[in-house]
């Protein structure tokens, strides 16, 4: 069991503690998410980062109580989420909503914008439809799109850019707390990531949101996190403020992560001999340190004791006992 | 250009007859590749890039149509016989796929699979191809590889499949591999193994590669040249060195700009393109680019600017207002 004790952060609207995710595959149990604490500060952003296979997404979506723990807890707003059951667990999910990563495959190809949109507020009970029209074609304006020209059209009238856009309107319209992002922006290109990223930022701050940013690209990470959490095969490896995290790698797995990333200037050399190797499967992962099969500094030690997370500056955390600070 | 032209795309343009009307997928593209060297080709979706790697590879959809020349080692592609392109294909010109899978037969093992290509197009005896390629897979990195030619691809994982996908390629000794966004489904570590493995085996081999990608930084580390396309024109072409410091052609620029930066610090504003890339099947009277380009100005809208030099031939751009060179070698 980890300690959880130095995660405090100051005013958490989350709080994630010793969570344990395991499913099924036939015969085989895959160990998505292995004792994992972390706690999102009131207004901040954390950015949660991996590598397929590394239980970022089982996480967000645990959270959100769509997939059940084995073991652990989740607070939200100091009531425990993952206790809850029926409409108290529908209430409060009102506060929490979530943003896939294939923005078309999200919308239901048959129903219209308008009403795409407006569904979330049926469900909690907003009656009158004048005034949820009048909500929905806030949240649509507020995301750059004309309520006039899109609410009464289907979804494969638009682009991946302009249905992440209606996703994010949808996730706005009951105005919550709290937003999970996973991999929002992974599917769109470019210059459309671009402009979804700053709508991100521009409507946390218009609506005063706190965000959990999942997804595996480093530099998306960093433009929009405070502080970022790096995960391997369902451990938390490293949790920093983003500068930080960037400049001073505490973990080697982040280490290997920022070598491996392709810099868009020429004068930069990839860097040689990334490490070999790939991850080793969920369903047998190795014992002690997850990492250890690929790590250029793991010894005796690595196999047979799982590394905790550990303060190595200030608010810098590493799970490694030969950490490269 | 250095050296002997392997590959030479000559005002190539693919259209598609859609019930919307017609579509220029890749609109008079030239292009010139040595033997040995590294082509990028960097747009984003829609910009005809994948089109244009199946026009060079003649694996066009059935109705596509096609025109201009494909010259490859002094023969034009589009002019050859099924059974010449075949042995073109296996011997000479190779190609891999984002998806593996698109390469790779699910139901048959990756040993059938090597082995049948080696022996249909090396005339190896069933001994020799295995050989062959239990050395190929250990080439390109997969451990254990007399077992892995027993199994099935859905045994292995993306990043292996790849790797199989690439030795299969590779098993004939082409002299122009194609690689269509090879790395983008795989994870960053995995993503810069398989890159250093193509620079790797294209060294050894000294085989031409052309590596399709929208990914910029991917570009700048692994090419020798870039050709920029957007709405199925190439709008900018030079060294790769050159194009990223002396880029004149503002969507080139403006790409580079949206791209988040390691270097930069959390919540810095990232300079984005509004709009989208413009219908295909109604293509703008003049430049593609300009409703989205911030130096647009009355001529871009009314005439389609062409390639022209830069200060030096191996240096294209196709802009009535390219960014100017102070601005440019400032970056």
């Amino acid at each position: 069991m980890q300690d959880v004790s130095h995660f405090h952060a100051v005013d958490p609207l989350l709080k994630v503690e010793n969570l344990v995710v395991e499913y099924a595959v036939g015969s085989k149990i895959i160990h998505a998410v292995s004792d994992v604490s972390l706690q999102v500060a009131r207004g901040e952003t954390l950015g949660l980062v991996g590598e397929s296979g590394c239980g970022k997404s089982t996480l967000g979506r645990a959270v959100l109580q769509l997939r059940r723990a084995v073991s652990g807890r989740v607070v939200f707003d100091g009531e425990e989420l993952s206790a809850m059951r029926g409409e108290a667990l529908r209430r409060t999910r009102q506060r929490v909503q979530l943003i896939f990563q294939d923005p078309i495959a999200s919308l239901n190809p048959r129903r219209r914008i308008g009403d795409i949109v407006a569904e979330p507020l049926v469900i909690a009970g907003v009656k009158d439809a004048a005034k949820r029209e009048v909500l929905v074609a806030e949240v649509l304006n507020a995301v750059g799109l004309d309520p006039a020209l899109v609410a009464g059209r289907l979804p494969h009238e638009f682009s991946g850019g302009q249905c992440q856009r209606i996703c994010i309107a949808r996730a706005l319209v009951l105005k919550p707390d709290f937003i999970i992002c996973d991999e929002p922006v992974s599917a769109l290109d470019v210059s459309i990531r671009a402009q979804i990223l700053n709508l991100l930022e521009e409507m946390k701050a218009r609506y005063g949101l706190t965000l959990l940013f999942i997804a595996h690209d480093l530099a998306v990470v960093k433009a929009v996190s405070d502080r970022v959490a790096v995960m391997y095969l369902g451990r938390l490896c490293e949790v920093a403020p983003s500068e930080q995290l960037f400049a001073h790698p505490a973990h080697p797995y982040t280490a290997l992560l920022l070598a491996a990333i392709p810099v868009p200037d020429p004068d930069v050399r990839p860097a040689e001999r990334v490490a070999a190797g790939e991850p080793p499967s969920p369903i047998a992962p190795p014992s002690g340190c997850r990492f250890r099969t690929r790590c250029p500094r793991a010894d005796q030690r690595c196999t047979s004791e799982v590394p905790e997370l550990r303060l190595m500056a200030p608010g810098q955390y590493a799970a490694c006992h030969h950490p490269l600070m | 250009m250095s050296g002997p032209v392997l590959l030479s795309v000559e005002a190539v343009a693919v259209d598609l007859p859609t019930p919307r009307g017609n579509l220029r997928a890749v609109d008079h593209v030239d292009l010139a590749l040595g033997a040995g060297r590294t082509l990028g080709i960097v747009g984003e979706s829609g910009c005809g890039k994948t089109m244009l790697s199946r026009a060079i590879l003649q694996l066009l959809p059935k109705k596509a149509r096609l025109s201009g020349r494909v010259l490859f080692d002094g023969q034009d592609l589009a002019r050859c016989d099924t059974t010449a392109l075949r042995k073109l294909r296996a011997r000479s010109l190779a190609v891999v796929f984002q998806d593996p899978m698109t390469s790779l037969n699910p139901v048959l093992t990756i040993g059938t699979q090597l082995i049948e290509t080696l022996q249909a197009h090396l005339e190896l005896d069933a001994h020799a191809a295995w050989q062959r390629s239990v050395d190929l897979l250990a080439a390109v990195g997969i451990p254990a590889p007399e077992q892995r030619l027993l199994q099935y691809p859905h045994q292995l994982s993306g990043g292996m499949r790849q790797r199989v996908a690439i030795a299969i390629a590779l098993s004939c000794e082409p002299k122009l591999l194609i690689a269509d966004e090879p790395t983008t489904a795989l994870d960053v570590t995995i993503q810069a193994q398989i890159l250093d493995l193509l620079a790797r085996e294209q060294r050894r081999r000294h085989m031409a590669m052309i590596l399709i990608t929208h990914d910029l930084g991917v570009v700048a580390g692994r090419t020798d040249e870039v050709a920029v396309m957007y709405a199925g024109r190439v709008v900018e072409r030079a060294p790769t060195a050159v194009l990223f410091k002396k880029m004149r052609m503002p969507y080139t620029e403006a790409l580079l700009a949206a791209i988040p930066k390691l270097g930069a610090a959390p919540h810095t504003p990232l300079p984005a393109i509004s709009g989208r890339p413009p219908d295909p099947t109604r293509p703008l009277g003049g430049c593609s680019f300009a409703p989205r380009c911030r130096y647009a100005a009355r001529r871009c809208k009314q005439e389609k600017p062409v390639l022209a030099d830069a200060e030096s031939p191996d240096h294209q751009y196709a802009c009535f207002h390219p960014i100017p060179i102070a601005l440019a070698e400032a970056m």
